[in-house]
């Protein structure tokens, strides 16, 4: 992980949501008020923007940097849980040296533990960590090995599963959780934006 | 969509920038981050209330600043809880040496970025949640239920407790007291716009209403046909006295809360609607409050909120209050 990776990151994860924007928003529509996609919209734009004054910082400056970008200008639910996430991952010792694939696992480990402290959310809550919490599981099983591309292939996979699981779920946290039953039949707004990140970027280390 | 906007980007700022130069008597505006205080410092020893959530509910918050009610207001995106920068400046612009006390609806966002305000914030600090809305279940395991008109009531009657030298845990405790005696249940006629949407949040029928709506324009119990003002009125009352269950000799505050598109005219006649219905079950209102407080936008609409009262509350609901939105007795 280095900071130009962020960048084409963000780059790649900003095309692919703005594809599948109309999908989210009607998915929000339906079970929220309506804003989740219209923040990570913003979040992403902020964090693109930061290019110039984040490609030549050392990584933790730069994700902290990404992190108070993200809490500061986001809001709703998904600013508080994504800024905690880069946060956290700013906080990760020995940034200066070699981020490697174990390491960067680590991090994100890590960085979904964090928000799902701050969310109070759970898997099985139709919420986002339906998707991030059995992906980070998967990335601490396959940290240690050496050939992981294939694994990561399964990561695409169970984000996948998990978040088409959201649909025949009941609400219990998060703006769904007000509608009881009215909120089954509907994948979860946030966890459909996560599957898309983790589907991007698994996708570009996978063929890099 | 019509609606008065120049770009969407400045949607906020702009609002915001008006509103300050409207109320240069009793408010500032502070850009990036943004907050609304009151003009004059607060004074040393008094508690400071800070209150905030998405925008798009006005007056709610920034309309309360003022004497007898919040010191400052954290206004977010449409729809969208605030950042925790725009808190700990906020906290760290108004607090006199007393401490903040947050007050805050119970949503996910709201909660996350208040708490994450709170531990950035250096100062004495704690926070009450409120969740007046009877149309959703409470419960231990969910999010539980909406934060929403009732709120008002807790930063005007807090506000003044806060104005006469009360401490912070003393604000705390009341504010939770008023919360809990309140219960709040709306009605949709039409949808909503978010701006950055450009097309209605929901769908609904010329002849359909939705009960128990919340105020992002969230489904509430269910659609239905819409009916005469004494039938919808009549419904909403049963589910908050059944949650609210208040005693025949307690005395109570009657809040009719226009959601933005609906004329005053209507919001009287919802007035006199619940005053017959309460009277008729020997439900004695003292204090009213009628009018456009906690809004979704342009959405038709109205909620009803009732809040027991105690002695202690109703002398802080009576006295002096000077902000935007609210003014009496001074």
């Amino acid at each position: 992980m280095s900071v130009s990776f962020l960048i084409s990151q963000a780059k790649s994860v900003q095309k692919v949501i703005d594809e599948n924007s109309a999908e989210i928003e009607v998915l929000d529509q339906k079970i929220g008020d309506g804003d989740h996609i219209f923040n990570i919209q913003r979040g992403l734009k902020l964090v693109v923007e930061l290019e110039d004054s984040i490609k030549d910082l050392p990584l933790a400056k730069a994700l902290n940097m990404i992190a108070m970008k993200v809490l500061s200008g986001i809001g709703g639910s998904s600013g508080a849980l994504f800024g905690t996430f880069f946060m956290t991952m700013a906080k990760s010792p020995d940034l200066d040296k070699d981020v490697d694939f174990n390491k960067a696992c680590e991090m994100i480990i890590s960085g979904i533990k964090a928000m799902k402290e701050r969310g109070k959310a759970d898997v099985g809550e139709k919420t986002m960590m339906d998707v991030l919490i059995p992906v980070s599981e998967k990335l601490n099983e396959l940290k240690n090995e050496s050939e992981f591309k294939s694994g990561l292939n399964e990561v695409i996979k169970i984000a996948e599963e998990r978040m088409l699981s959201t649909k025949d779920m009941l609400a219990t946290k998060g703006r769904a959780s007000f509608l009881g039953e009215r909120a089954k039949g509907h994948i979860d707004p946030g966890a459909r934006s996560s599957q898309l990140i983790i589907d991007t970027i698994c996708k570009s280390v996978i063929n890099n | 969509m019509k609606k008065f906007i120049n770009n969407n980007d400045d949607f906020l700022k702009e609002s915001l920038t008006g509103f300050g130069k409207a109320h240069s008597d009793i408010i500032n505006v502070n850009l990036d981050p943004s907050f609304v205080s009151r003009k004059n410092k607060t004074k040393d020893g008094k508690v400071s209330l800070i209150s905030g959530g998405g925008s798009g509910h006005e007056p709610m918050h920034g309309g309360f600043v003022g004497h007898g009610m919040l010191d400052a207001a954290c206004p977010g995106f449409v729809f969208s809880a605030p950042t925790p920068d725009q808190m700990q400046a906020a906290a760290e612009h108004v607090d006199s040496g007393a401490g903040v006390l947050f007050i805050v609806k119970n949503y996910s966002g709201d909660i996350m970025n208040f708490q994450m305000g709170a531990e950035m914030y250096s100062g004495k600090n704690d926070s009450i949640v409120t969740n007046d809305d009877v149309a959703v279940e409470d419960s231990t395991f969910t999010t539980g239920r909406r934060g929403v008109a009732a709120t008002v009531l807790v930063e005007k009657i807090v506000g003044s407790l806060a104005e006469n030298s009360g401490s912070l845990e003393e604000c705390k405790k009341l504010g939770e007291r008023v919360n809990k005696n309140a219960g709040t249940m709306g009605v949709a006629f039409t949808s909503c716009t978010v701006p950055a949407a450009g097309k209605p949040t929901f769908d609904i029928g010329d002849d359909e209403m939705e009960f128990g709506v919340g105020i992002h324009g969230e489904p509430g119990r269910k659609r239905e046909k819409i009916q005469a003002s004494k039938t919808i009125v009549g419904n909403i009352l049963e589910a908050i006295l059944d949650n609210l269950k208040p005693e025949k000799n307690e005395k109570n505050l009657l809040f009719v809360n226009g959601m933005g598109g609906t004329p005053l005219t209507e919001l009287y006649l919802v007035y006199e609607d619940a005053c017959q219905i309460l009277q008729s079950k020997g439900i004695q209102v003292t204090k009213s409050l009628v009018g456009n407080y906690c809004t979704s936008l342009e959405m038709q609409g109205a909620s009803i909120t009732l809040l027991k009262c105690d002695d202690e509350i109703l002398k802080h609901w009576d006295s002096p209050v000077h902000t935007a939105a609210l003014r009496w007795g001074m």
